[in-house]
């Protein structure tokens, strides 16, 4: 099982410790988030497509896993467009709509910032196992293992509430109460929803403490999260594509700090 | 011996113990009093709502500290509070899909003896040990949610025998799985408790199910234990009145069944809906069933059995008019349409209230307001009855059903028996003609068991058409049904 729920992928990326993948997504998409120029996203962004052939994920696939984000970078630049900053020539203007040079430029650049910053995550952890991320995270990054196991055991009731959802629905429309009020049925779905999970919360923090969990003394683990020379290498190339395009930016001139002066 | 499933077998005693819940009032339990020696596997009885869960988490060391509630008197194992020797007992609960912890089936079972602090290479051993030993056969990496209610249930055990307890706590196991479920698991407890000699604490409604394995029985009342001693002498005919007295409580005494139903006044009536070559489906392009050819008939009641993941609950939903056929067609006749159409999923909601009640399998699913008594006002409203027939009819249900006490009562919290109780209530109060129930009998006491049956039987001599999903030959059996069987699907196609 991964986070998408596909089958384990053998591509050179897949076998890397998860906490490693999550390392080199951050060192990519901090630095892109904290600047507003189209060069660094670019960059990065072509350097990234290097990335992603290393990935194990086919082209369908690839396509299937990413495409909400090919869908709402478009839409992020459209609104841009239309409500940004306004500065140059300005192009068309009606109401509070008003296209300029200025917010054209920033469109683009928000266009390749989103898919910059969005791509390589999704990538990455398409290949992500939860029990491997918790792992990682447990003894490597040394979380407290009861908050990462108990997230870890939660998330495993997600598949639970869709069937209890569905179920709910069912069971309003069989008490004659589903033709109208849509609003309030769905409210009162969602308390009963959350007084489900409330319950099956309990049930399932009975069954954890039943078998010592959160018991006094050293916890071991059946799994040990290997951190090597591979987990090295993926920081890196992260930290890699980061400083080119940083530096590319600087060098273009363009390099457009957002917490510093405008 | 490192592979091994061995763990000294644990010796328990109560002390007058109690217990009592923070939010309620009233003791769960009181003065609790027994010892039982290593390796003696014991059925622990009582009513519903006796505290025989509470005692068992109490033996498990699992009821929580003083803002969970309120204890007294000591319960010990080896001599030890209960509380203080975490990893001495493994407890099994019922429902089985809230016990599985982690995705893949290897990394569940080792989930104990990772808290527990054990090296390593010993938890693999003894994951692969305690795999064997509860006959779940399958690689150590299969997803946890492919597994079978019966398989889960054994993994469940498994993960607790890993612990290597020397007591084991079973709370009422088997009684959400179909037959072969509860086979499967009773089997995998023997063999389990021929190998480690671990003592057995076991609470079940169904008697008959655990009696060739257990060797004591402790019967729980509101002052404590009621009864203690050989099945014999507890269960068996040298009980005497006893005996009687634990049927009234709504145990399952063997020899003992609750009463049944009358058989059918009539003979069935008209067809009022007819299934052809209909294939059922939950999920769009996932259908769990096909070729189904049924009717379903005013005045008769029909059964459909067949095993887990055979599609029994999705063809009910599918008949109930709640979901849409995946292919083929059920049809309702011009009686029961009644001037709406043939199809029953295209009726609005409120249409379907006269025509086709339903009940779930889990209650909470359909709970939809703050009282017993507005519980039953919502389809008599939904159908704009004047508020004086509603009245009379809910006043009418709430006698029948023993639910008067409770009108003012939140649904929520209702035992397991009363909720059962109330969500077929709900659905009579609009006089559906047909009554389709999800596993309504599904891990009740004998008295409700034969309460429930009683009224079906009567709806049925009254001309409705009863539909029920169960495993429980003894419901077919006392409503005189006609079977429908789905065959069910290979195991992992």
């Amino acid at each position: 099982m991964t986070l998408f729920d596909a089958r384990a992928r053998t591509g050179a990326v897949a076998a890397i410790n998860p906490v490693a993948k999550l390392a080199a997504s951050a060192l990519i998409a901090v630095p892109l988030i904290l600047t507003l120029d189209v060069v660094s996203a670019a960059v990065a962004l072509l350097l990234e497509c290097v990335l992603f052939l290393f990935a194990g994920l086919g082209w369908r696939e690839f396509w299937l896993r990413t495409w909400p984000v090919w869908l709402a970078a478009p839409l992020t630049a459209v609104t841009i467009a239309l409500y940004g900053e306004t500065s140059g020539e300005v192009y068309a203007e009606w109401f509070v709509v008003r296209i300029s040079e200025g917010s054209l430029m920033l469109a683009g650049a928000t266009f390749v910032r989103v898919l910059a910053i969005a791509l390589p995550s999704v990538v990455l952890f398409v290949t992500v196992d939860p029990t491997d991320l918790a792992d990682g995270l447990a003894q490597i990054v040394r979380l407290p293992a009861r908050f990462v196991l108990g997230a870890l055991a939660g998330m495993r009731m997600v598949g639970l509430f869709l069937d209890d959802w569905r179920a709910l629905e069912l069971a309003r429309r069989a008490r004659g109460v589903a033709d109208r009020g849509r609003l309030r049925r769905f409210a009162g779905m969602a308390f009963a929803l959350l007084v489900l999970s409330i319950r099956r919360g309990a049930k399932l923090a009975t069954a954890m403490e039943a078998r010592g969990f959160g018991a006094p003394g050293a916890r071991t683990w059946a799994r040990e999260s290997r951190f090597g020379r591979r987990e090295w290498v993926l920081i890196a190339v992260g930290a890699a594509i980061s400083a080119i395009a940083i530096g590319a930016a600087v060098l273009a001139g363009t390099w457009n700090f957002i917490l510093g002066p405008s | 011996m490192t592979g091994g499933v061995l763990g000294a077998p644990a010796a328990v005693e109560a002390r007058g113990w109690g217990w009592r819940h923070a939010s309620r009032r009233a003791w769960a339990l009181t003065g609790v009093e027994f010892r039982i020696e290593p390796g003696e596997r014991v059925l622990l009885l009582g009513a519903s709502g006796a505290g025989k869960s509470t005692l068992l988490q109490g033996l498990a060391g699992v009821l929580g500290g003083d803002d969970e509630g309120e204890s007294v008197g000591e319960l010990l194992l080896d001599g030890t509070p209960a509380t203080a020797s975490r990893g001495r007992a493994g407890l099994v609960l019922q429902d089985p899909d809230s016990q599985v912890i982690l995705a893949r089936v290897g990394d569940d079972v080792a989930f104990g003896c990772e808290n527990l602090g054990v090296a390593r290479p010993e938890i693999w051993s003894r994951v692969r040990a305690a795999l064997d030993a509860v006959g779940l056969d399958v690689p150590l990496d299969r997803p946890t949610k492919a597994l079978s209610g019966g398989q889960k249930q054994r993994l469940a055990l498994a993960g607790a025998l890993a612990m290597r307890p020397g007591l084991l706590l079973l709370d009422e196991p088997t009684a959400n799985l179909d037959p072969d479920g509860v086979v499967e698991v009773r089997e995998a407890v023997g063999r389990v408790l021929d190998l480690t000699g671990a003592t057995l604490v076991v609470v079940e409604h169904r008697v008959d199910v655990w009696l060739p394995l257990v060797d004591r029985v402790i019967v729980l009342g509101p002052a404590g234990v009621l009864a203690d001693g050989a099945p014999d002498d507890v269960l068996g005919d040298r009980a005497g009145a006893g005996r009687t007295r634990l049927a009234e409580a709504g145990v399952w005494v063997p020899g003992i069944p609750p009463a049944s139903p009358p058989p059918p006044a009539r003979v069935p009536g008209e067809t009022l809906l007819r299934a052809h070559d209909l294939a059922v489906e939950r999920v769009r392009g996932v259908p769990v069933a096909d070729g189904i050819d049924l009717t379903v008939a005013a005045g008769e009641a029909l059964a459909v059995v067949g095993p887990n993941g055979a599609g029994k609950s999705t063809l009910g939903l599918t008949i109930a008019g709640l979901l849409p056929p995946a292919a083929g067609e059920l049809r309702a006749s011009d009686a029961l349409a009644d001037g709406v159409g043939p199809s029953p999923v295209r009726w609005r909601s409120r249409e379907l209230l006269t025509r086709i009640g339903t009940v779930f399998q889990d209650p909470e699913h359909q709970l939809l307001a703050g009282t017993v008594r507005e519980e039953l006002e919502v389809g008599p409203r939904a159908l704009g009855l004047d508020a004086a027939v509603t009245a009379s009819r809910v006043d009418e249900l709430l006698e029948r059903l023993r639910l008067a006490p409770l009108a003012r009562a939140n649904p929520y919290t209702l035992s397991g028996g009363e909720k059962r109780r109330l969500t077929v209530a709900a659905a009579l109060a609009t006089a559906p003609r047909v009554l389709v129930l999800d596993e309504p009998t599904f891990g009740q006491d004998a008295r409700t068991w034969a309460e429930l049956v009683a009224l079906l039987a009567r709806l049925r001599d009254d001309g409705a058409a009863i539909v029920t999903i169960t495993h429980d030959e003894a419901v077919v059996a006392a409503l005189h049904a006609r079977r429908f069987a789905l065959p069910g699907r290979e195991a992992g196609s």
